[in-house]
């Protein structure tokens, strides 16, 4: 194609702008929300509770994407690396080195978040789908490296790590499973409410600004490439964190459980959820983790396309995902409330 | 070096494949801004056309020409179906929108011809080509094909209206619509073409690789690796591009020491980010000056 000499590129930013107040939920929905995941063992079998735990940590992992992508504006195709990380680390930490798995969770966060820093400096200087296209990248090479045979030793090669599953402590009379659904949610919810108060901090907000326009950003004094860099290790970290969580609830890690397919069922975590929207996180992850289970009992042969014609459907119907559902329902509710 | 030559020779022969891919990356590119992540699913689903033609005795050639027909009306029909309501989407949801045809033309595939792997017959023999063990009539064949094409689409885009339409579309839509070019036609035609030059590189790929569903996989890595070297906005670069990644993929795999076959994909994917950092613009594509 021959070149012009100047393209006036006017381009729509990646991600739509959402004020800060739409990111979150009201308290009062946020309490019985809580009220509701803490009552809801009790009642269930066991297996649920595990599919909970693991909807909780695929939602904190996609959480960590929204930061990303609906704070800071950036893609990332590439979270399957970090959260490998993050269950590596804490698995070879547990196993070889015998810490207590719950210690194990800052330092996978903090090994996620220098790898994420270090990846995102000289990735920051790619923006859309250039960036979208390195951090596939990433995410592809991950399960390669886990396998490499001089770290055999310790990720234990093609075969992963078996993790001894933890026990309640102070001899509380609840089985293991159960114990971990209330280790997960206590995490999740420290991380959450972290998450908000990071996006209404000065950070936050200069997060949002690059997101919004990053010329605009710079002029007024935000540093851009020091804050995208850091958002890009917030984000690592926290999927670090997610990753351990996995490892310890799912006792096992192996180079083949975080290909790529992973960052993509995270990326469409976000995209179901809401982009930006931080309580559809959670939201996404239940798509990602039940959806393909629903699309498998329609049809055994076509699970794969039940699950595209799905995806479609919430693409056409509600673009904005989970958070355009919640704000339909707010306002039915609303107008209920008003006629009484 | 007679090693060095051989592994030289080899790679082009491999970086045909890459080549022909990053073609059909590039052409979808230009016409939609956008990396089509379901483009190795749909070009694998007309080689499956182009079987299905042949098992039911029609001749090569012919097969071939159907192929690249319904493959073209395919292409279009997915845009028109699909994708163009979700022109004005962002980015994110175009992306969400390739998964999930990813996603359905895997399954409906699978659902159809089963996951068992095919041999798929080629018009250009597999003896030694000139006398040379390394690279086959194949090869040589897909080499041939792929510069063909390569040719015919800087003819099309050079001297005829609707190439030149096409650019403008994509260059600068507001002016080319002022103009009169029916920009969201061009769009369609794009998707067509990009289908129809997938559906040349499945049919060329399938001997070496093998027919199945999952054949293009570890294929469109590599096409995206190789246009994103070339250059995005380049259909030359992208084919010099495919020929770099397979000779550097296969010199990596023979000199660097403990590189082997595991490796190989993580190289080509360091190459992409190396060139990514350095020359985001690859080395033959055109840099975009963002007027603020």
């Amino acid at each position: 194609m021959s070149a012009a000499a100047e393209d006036a590129v006017t381009e729509a930013p990646a991600v739509e702008a959402v004020p800060k107040r739409a990111m979150t939920l009201g308290t009062g929905t946020s309490l019985v929300i809580l009220a509701a995941l803490l009552v809801t063992p009790i009642f269930v079998k066991n297996f649920v509770v595990f599919q909970m735990t693991m909807v909780m940590i695929y939602g904190i992992a996609v959480l960590a994407l929204n930061i990303l992508t609906g704070g800071s504006g950036q893609f990332s195709l590439g979270q399957s690396a970090f959260y490998a990380l993050g269950a590596y680390t804490s698995a070879v930490l547990m196993e070889v080195a015998n810490v207590n798995y719950a210690l194990t969770l800052p330092i996978a966060g903090l090994v996620s978040f220098g790898a994420g820093y270090l990846f995102g400096k000289p990735a920051l200087r790619l923006s859309g789908i250039y960036l979208a296209l390195a951090t596939f990248a990433l995410a592809v090479a991950m399960p390669q490296l886990l396998k490499l045979h001089f770290l055999e030793a310790w990720t234990g090669g093609v075969q992963g790590l078996t993790v001894m599953k933890p026990d309640a402590p102070f001899g509380l009379p609840i089985g293991q499973d159960k114990w971990l659904y209330y280790f997960t949610l206590a995490i999740s919810l420290a991380i959450y409410i972290g998450s908000i108060n990071l996006l209404r901090s000065r950070s936050g907000r200069a997060f949002m600004s690059i997101r919004d326009n990053e010329i605009a950003a710079s002029a007024m004094g935000v540093d851009v490439a020091q804050y995208k860099t850091l958002a890009f290790g917030v984000s690592a970290g926290i999927t670090g964190i997610a990753g351990g969580l996995s490892a310890i609830v799912v006792a096992f890690v192996a180079p083949d459980s975080y290909t790529i397919n992973l960052a993509i069922a995270l990326f469409l975590g976000m995209v179901v959820g809401g982009v930006g929207w931080l309580p559809g996180s959670f939201v996404g992850a239940a798509f990602i983790i039940f959806v393909p289970n629903i699309a498998e009992s329609i049809s055994k042969g076509l699970s794969g396309a039940v699950f595209g014609v799905l995806l479609f459907l919430v693409i056409f119907l509600v673009p904005h995902g989970a958070r355009q559902v919640a704000m339909v329902a707010q306002h039915l509710l609303g107008k209920l409330t008003k006629k009484n | 070096m007679e090693l060095f030559t051989n592994q030289v020779l080899a790679g082009v022969a491999t970086g045909a494949i890459y080549a022909c891919m990053a073609l059909a990356v590039v052409m979808i590119y230009q016409a939609i801004d956008h990396l089509n992540f379901a483009q190795g699913e749909m070009a694998m689903f007309s080689t499956f056309i182009s079987w299905q033609l042949m098992q039911w005795g029609i001749p090569y050639w012919w097969a071939f020409l159907a192929t690249l027909a319904i493959s073209f009306a395919g292409g279009i029909l997915i845009e028109r179906l699909l994708f163009k309501p979700l022109a004005k989407a962002p980015v994110l949801t175009n992306v969400a929108g390739f998964i999930a045809l990813f996603a359905i033309v895997n399954s409906v595939a699978g659902l159809i011809w089963d996951f068992t792997i095919k041999q798929y017959p080629t018009p250009f023999g597999s003896s030694p080509f000139l006398g040379s063990q390394l690279i086959s009539t194949h090869q040589a064949g897909m080499i041939g094909v792929t510069l063909l094409m390569l040719v015919g689409l800087y003819l099309f885009f050079q001297f005829t209206r609707i190439g030149l339409a096409m650019r403008a579309a994509a260059a600068l839509p507001e002016s080319a619509r002022l103009v009169g070019v029916n920009t969201s036609w061009m769009i369609a035609l794009g998707w067509g073409m990009a289908s129809a030059i997938g559906a040349v590189a499945g049919i060329l790929i399938a001997p070496v690789v093998f027919l199945e569903p999952n054949m293009m996989g570890g294929v469109l890595v590599y096409g995206f690796a190789a246009a994103v070297l070339g250059g995005l906005s380049s259909p030359l670069g992208a084919v010099i591009g495919g020929f770099l990644v397979g000779v550097f993929e296969n010199l990596a795999g023979t000199y660097i020491p403990g590189v082997g076959n595991e490796l190989k994909l993580p190289i080509a994917l360091a190459l992409i980010i190396t060139v990514l950092v350095f020359k985001p613009a690859g080395l033959f594509g055109r840099t975009i000056v963002k007027r603020v």
